[in-house]
């Protein structure tokens, strides 16, 4: 960060500033990058991971190429491994657009962990309170109940990020732990439901309310949902005057500032949005997997979705593609710990490396097909 | 409570003062990591991948060889290991800090689970503790107070942590690092060189505090063995505002926090049992919006910090 530009701390349209560097690392504003070395750069930092992971599985005595064909097989080869796949795709979809908006207004979210587990327990609340509700009515009401609850969470970190300059990193992040520790306690006595010995779990939204798969697929339909949302918003910031004020405001906040943009709005409804994202995904679980609200709302689709906003370098539409690359990974994690009995992590370190070289490739944005500019 | 003598509420309070020393020491560790790594102006937000990372080295080294203190020593190892791979892709220009925390935060904790499969189920030696309560015949008291010699050792890293900050050489040129890039070039210095060495040295801290859950408290390995101390130390050195001394301070009020919740459980206290686990994040969050300002940064933070902008 030693070239950044100077923080600005000049109030410019009456309105007070915080100290706040310009991220245009994390928008993507700075270096004005086309979309064919986005790829290039993508399909390099992807290749140098997988040949890390390959040197490490030689280190322990497995044959990488014959991982990775198993790989490839337990995610893309059958019609079942595909389906599995895409299940585990369908709520990366949403929980990366929740890094993702933020991001475009120059903040960095790491909170859809939370926002989900919201999502799950606004959409019980909602589905259990609407019992009587006509099937439809009710199942559109408990997943936007959902939406609703993790848009209000993460909206809140916006809020605090605005109002008093709390960095929203952090506050996501501690939001989070809160957000599971309310999980924990609504389900060991306040909705617990007391008839289910095996495990704490919450009442469950009616029967009716449920979502059923696609059809002739065993895919649940919350993956049409996801992708409606991710062309939607990819919409939305792309082609709108409200996408482009979030740009704005992402690549210079004082530019922003001077031509008038407001910029508590943009953020409060950035992070409304990407909470929104989130608490759907959390909510469609409930919808069309689980039924009730449990511990298993919190296995990391959060975490998850932060690596894909990154690897999509905040594009919601390259979000598909990745979506389905990282469902693959994970969907393929039991067949390759079957057959070479590998720990089931093996599937964490390849994601981590992923993770690692692809923020290493960004040092090399802008300079691979492009000559060096002058600056 | 396994007393002769029932404490009934004091016991309560026995059992928290207990709890905060012996889940505070983690806390320790990783914080005084952080703090340094922060001061030099650089966020490692992967510690909790570290601390994993660490508390499977310490036990690993531990079960294979037999020392739990060899154990402590790789788990420094691995930490400064992880440490130098956030403060290498860092060096790169234009790659974001809290970014490259996350990403480690994920290979961590994955290299951990993965290596560390073989040793779930076994039992290592492991690290002793000094009976301090012996002058009691309570045995609630003896073990309360039978402290492991780590909880000292991170006592005096922070004083002497406080102290080098402000008053040797190495202390001056790593907060100026942190406090102005520009200004360390201009004497000659190397900003990525001063981050680098304070990142490792954060990271083999951060890998102590894992060694201690692994071989001392909880004292197992398992993939559950961390409740994301790692993550929450990062707030509690913001909570601390970046001084060594007040990580202690602060150490002992979240691991007092976090022994609220087993120590009512104790007197048949359940309500709210899990609410309590949210409690020092609560504070945190809390201070948090108490202490920022739209206009200024928080007070002690090191102004190249990209948290703190």
């Amino acid at each position: 960060m030693e070239d950044k530009p100077a923080s600005g701390t000049v109030a410019a349209a009456g309105e007070p500033l915080a100290p706040y560097d310009n991220r245009t690392w994390l928008s993507g504003a700075a270096f004005p990058i086309d979309g064919l070395e986005s790829l290039l750069l993508l399909l390099i930092a992807v290749g140098a991971a997988a040949l890390l992971f390959g040197i490490f599985l030689a280190f322990y005595g497995h044959d990488p190429l014959a991982v990775y064909r198993t790989l490839y097989l337990g995610a893309f080869g059958t019609r079942f491994s595909l389906e599995t796949t895409l299940t585990q795709a369908a709520p990366l979809l949403l929980t990366a657009l929740c890094t993702l908006i933020p991001a475009r207004v120059g903040l960095l979210v790491i909170g859809a962990e939370g926002a989900v587990v919201l999502g799950g327990i606004g959409a019980v609340l909602a589905g259990v309170a609407l019992g009587s509700a006509p099937a439809v009515l009710g199942t559109v009401l408990t997943i936007a109940a959902g939406a609703l609850a993790g848009g209000l969470w993460i909206g809140a970190a916006g809020a605090l990020k605005h109002f008093r300059g709390v960095n929203e990193t952090i506050s996501t992040l501690l939001l989070n732990y809160i957000a599971i520790a309310l999980l924990n306690h609504l389900v060991s006595g306040p909705i617990r439901d007391f008839s289910q010995t095996l495990k704490a779990q919450s009442w469950s939204i009616p029967q009716a309310f449920m979502i059923g798969n696609i059809p002739g697929w065993s895919v649940h339909s919350g993956l049409v949902i996801g992708l409606v949302v991710c062309l939607a918003l990819h919409l939305l910031l792309r082609h709108t005057t409200i996408g482009f004020g979030m740009d704005v405001l992402g690549g210079n906040r004082r530019a922003a500032q001077m031509i008038g943009l407001p910029i508590g709005r943009l953020i409060l409804l950035a992070c409304f949005l990407g909470g929104a994202a989130a608490g759907l995904a959390g909510a469609i679980e409930i919808v069309a997997v689980h039924g009730a609200a449990s511990e298993s709302l919190v296995v990391g689709l959060g975490y998850t979705g932060i690596l894909v906003a990154f690897l999509a370098r905040q594009n919601a539409l390259v979000v598909i593609l990745v979506a389905l690359l990282l469902g693959g990974i994970s969907a393929s994690g039991g067949l390759l710990q079957r057959r070479f009995d590998t720990p089931h992590a093996a599937t964490t370190v390849l994601e981590g490396l992923i993770f690692l070289c692809v923020l290493a490739s960004s040092a090399f944005a802008g300079r691979l097909l492009s000559r060096p500019r002058a600056s | 409570m396994t007393g002769t003598f029932d404490l009934g509420w004091w016991g309560v309070a026995l059992a928290i003062v207990a709890g905060a020393i012996r889940v505070s020491t983690p806390y320790l560790l990783v914080s005084l990591g952080e703090t340094l790594t922060e001061k030099s102006g650089r966020v490692n937000l992967g510690l909790e991948g570290t601390l994993v990372l660490g508390a499977m080295s310490a036990f690993a080294t531990c079960y294979l060889m037999g020392s739990p203190w060899l154990g402590m020593l790789a788990a420094g190892v691995a930490g400064a290991a992880l440490g130098l791979l956030h403060a290498a892709i860092c060096n790169l220009p234009r790659v974001n800090d809290i970014a490259v925390g996350i990403a480690l935060f994920i290979f961590g904790i994955g290299l951990a689970f993965f290596l560390g499969k073989p040793f779930i189920e076994p039992r290592a030696a492991m690290l002793p503790s000094l009976p301090l309560g012996n002058w009691s015949d309570n045995p609630a008291i003896r073990s309360a107070f039978a402290i492991s010699p780590v909880f000292f050792i991170g006592i005096a890293l922070a004083v002497s942590l406080e102290w080098g900050l402000k008053n040797t050489r190495w202390g001056l040129v790593l907060r100026m690092a942190g406090e102005s890039a520009d200004a360390t070039r201009a004497i000659g210095l190397s900003v990525d060189r001063i981050r680098t060495l304070a990142t490792m040295a954060g990271g083999s801290l951060a890998g102590f505090g894992g060694g201690f859950l692994s071989l001392y408290y909880p004292g197992n390995w398992n993939e559950g063995l961390s409740s994301g101390q790692g993550l929450m130390a990062i707030a509690l050195v913001i909570f601390a505002r970046w001084s060594p001394l007040r990580c202690f301070y602060a150490s002992l009020l979240f691991g007092g926090a976090s022994a609220i919740g087993p120590a009512v459980q104790t007197v048949g206290i359940t309500e709210g049992y899990y609410l309590f686990y949210a409690a020092p994040y609560v504070l945190t969050l809390g201070l948090l919006i108490y202490s920022s300002s739209r206009t200024r940064t928080l007070a002690g933070a090191p102004s190249e910090l990209s948290i703190s902008r």
